[in-house]
């Protein structure tokens, strides 16, 4: 920071390209602008279009590499491809159905794993969240702290012993492992955030329903779920993200075979034993990546809300 | 029993899943009429149907294990024989741990740093500016990529082909296809193999964290920048104060206690990171870290002793930045 000449007043901006769009806003924006003490200066504009720009191209690049033909990769760069554009889906096909790849058949393990393992936790930490904050039992809070305690656990401390047990159950390698796991280690912050949410609702609502006779089950159906759906809606996200995208707890319960794997484990996979074949992993990599995206910008404004009240995972 | 454990076709699984689903509804529905119907019931019964499930996940997948495997890393390879704490001494003190704790350190320094100052300095200058919603997004973005996604993204980014020029001409014989190497050439610079060469290639996975944070970081301080109250920022520019000195007395200050959750969050979650240091190098190296090696330790080399220590210790780091966070997040809620 300490680089940067002192900023510029506003009127002394001279044209600059990246500047002439901040020259046309409005005069309440200017206001703001000023009021907030922004770095209003060409510098200001330049960092901030340096940062943007270093952010995107990274991906920017695998995409546009993911529809070149295999050769093209090979020979040249892809900041190269305006000079002679030729695209293909080839790549794409050879990825989701090729024999040596196959990733059609990971994707759908992907959503197999990824539907149970974002409905069950939350459909439990909901019913637990309702419990410490509306049922009157003793020992409560310290049974809450107890369940909000747990979420320091680092799940490499529990991954050998799980296993262990599957494989005495006699369910190693199949879905359920997964299933269960991710339930396990979605709990604590699920209970947490929603209980934070549960709270925040008006008790009088709680009391009214009881006076009119509702038990605790109706209460929680009729009163509080569909207060409460914004805030599932933002847990669901994250959960869906951290699931889809995982890559640990799906290498250690389902290890790689295609009957259960994830796409990240065999994208992973890929990219250990077929490291320079750019054209299957950077399509791989885009089908990996196409769902979470699409549920992330669609739904962007849910994820921020629960970004801002906590929800990360580490 | 068959049919529930192996599933091969694309239908079989879905068909697998949605039994799955149906399956839990049907218990939690049982449980959940059971407490609706039977009136008169003690509250402790209505306890223990709402909070039996969780407690139960939470006991057999949580702490169980956890407490399992504290007391494994106080045994050998095989967990036949009590060793004291020699697999902690073996961590600590061997040089091939030593690198890894070295890089351990420098991931979980560098990353919350360098990526909560990048996103403080983003977030402020787009701050109320046209673009600020598409601005945000394209920061914003790797964060719903995978870490293994990411990863490949910056191998591609990393790509090294060996430089050849011909020695008459000077003309390039061999194109790059990685971005950075292109870069080096263009300047004049031979290409480098940059996830080869130690001990900088560790800087360069770090790299990789610090462009998927830097989001996190930026939409979290975003909204604590917008929520510094207009008074004090109107009272500070009527003092003379403007752009950096703006933003180091009033913006900086005034979102401290975000800056710290934000901080220790990146914190604790470079300090489990596994995927990038497993996809882009395989740990080979010298760009091991922590929770790397003790997948390493327990599967590849079944020393399940020393793999149960290394989980443990990376058990011990996280709790103080817990602690410290969450402490931190009540103040942060507060200004929020």
């Amino acid at each position: 920071m300490t680089a940067l000449p002192p900023p510029a007043p506003l009127t002394e901006q001279v044209a600059d390209e990246p500047l002439r769009a901040e020259r046309r806003l409005s005069r309440a924006e200017k206001r703001a602008i000023a009021v907030k003490g922004k770095l209003s200066s060409p510098w200001a504009s330049g960092i901030a279009i340096v940062i943007a720009v270093l952010w995107t191209i990274p991906t920017f690049g695998l995409l546009v590499t993911s529809f070149r033909p295999k050769e093209d990769i090979r020979a040249t760069g892809w900041w190269t491809v305006w000079q002679d554009p030729t695209f293909t889906l080839e790549n794409y096909q050879e990825a989701l159905f090729g024999s040596s790849t196959s990733l059609a058949t990971y994707f759908v393990n992907s959503v197999v794993i990824t539907i149970p393992a974002v409905v069950i936790p939350i459909s439990i930490a909901l019913l637990a969240a309702y419990a410490f904050a509306w049922i009157d039992f003793r020992g409560r809070n310290l049974l809450f702290v107890a369940v909000f305690a747990l979420q320091v656990v680092p799940i490499q401390v529990t991954l050998i012993p799980l296993l262990t047990q599957y494989v005495d159950w006699g369910l190693a390698g199949s879905f359920w492992t997964i299933w269960l796991s991710h339930s396990i280690f979605a709990l604590p912050l699920a209970i947490f955030l929603l209980h934070n949410f549960m709270k925040d609702i008006p008790p009088s609502l709680v009391e009214a329903a009881r006076v009119d006779g509702a038990g605790h089950v109706k209460i929680f159906f009729q009163v509080l779920l569909p207060l409460l759906t914004p805030a599932i809606a933002s847990f669901a996200i994250f959960q869906f993200l951290w699931v889809w995208n995982d890559l640990l707890v799906a290498l250690t319960f389902a290890g790689g075979t295609p009957n259960v794997a994830p796409l990240t484990v065999r994208v992973a996979e890929l990219s250990g034993t077929r490291g320079s074949a750019w054209e299957l992993l950077s399509a791989g990599a885009f089908i990996m990546t196409v769902v979470p995206l699409v549920v992330f910008l669609a739904l962007q404004r849910y994820f921020v809300r629960g970004l801002l009240a906590g929800s990360v995972k580490g | 029993m068959d049919w529930f454990l192996n599933a091969e076709s694309a239908g079989h699984k879905f068909a697998l899943m949605v039994v799955a689903i149906l399956l839990f509804v049907l218990v939690m529905g049982l449980i959940l009429f059971g407490l609706e119907r039977i009136r008169r019931l003690p509250v402790w019964v209505t306890v223990l149907g709402f909070l039996g499930p969780t407690v139960l996940f939470l006991a057999f997948g949580l702490l169980y294990p956890g407490i399992r495997t504290i007391w494994t890393s106080f045994f050998d390879a095989r967990s036949d024989n009590y060793v004291g704490l020699d697999n902690y001494v073996t961590a600590f003190t061997e040089p091939q741990f030593q690198i890894v704790l070295r890089n351990t350190l420098l991931w979980v320094v560098l990353v919350p740093l360098v990526s909560t100052f990048i996103g403080l300095v983003y977030a402020v200058l787009i701050d109320r500016t046209r673009f600020e919603s598409f601005a945000k997004t394209m920061i914003f973005l790797p964060l719903s990529i995978s870490l293994v996604g990411a990863s490949i993204i910056w191998k591609f980014v990393y790509e090294y082909k060996q430089h050849a020029v011909n020695p008459v001409t000077g003309e390039e014989l061999v194109h790059q296809i990685g971005i950075l190497n292109q870069v080096l050439v263009w300047l004049g610079l031979p290409p480098q193999q940059f996830l080869l060469n130690q001990p900088w290639n560790t800087l360069f996975l770090i790299v990789v964290m610090i462009w998927i944070q830097a989001g996190f970081a930026m939409t979290v301080l975003s909204a604590a920048v917008k929520a510094i109250p207009d008074d004090i920022v109107e009272a500070a520019r009527l003092d003379g104060l403007h752009g950096i000195g703006m933003f180091r007395y009033i913006t900086v200050p005034s979102i401290r206690p975000a800056l710290v959750v934000v901080l220790t969050t990146i914190a604790i979650g470079t300090l489990k990171v596994f995927d990038i240091v497993r996809t882009m190098t395989g740990g080979n190296f010298g760009t091991s870290v922590v929770a790397y090696e003790f997948y390493t330790q327990s599967f590849r080399a079944q020393n399940a002793g020393l793999g149960a220590a290394l989980a443990t210790i990376l058990f011990v780091l996280v709790i103080p930045i817990v602690v410290y966070n969450v402490r931190q997040l009540r103040l942060s809620e507060e200004i929020r």
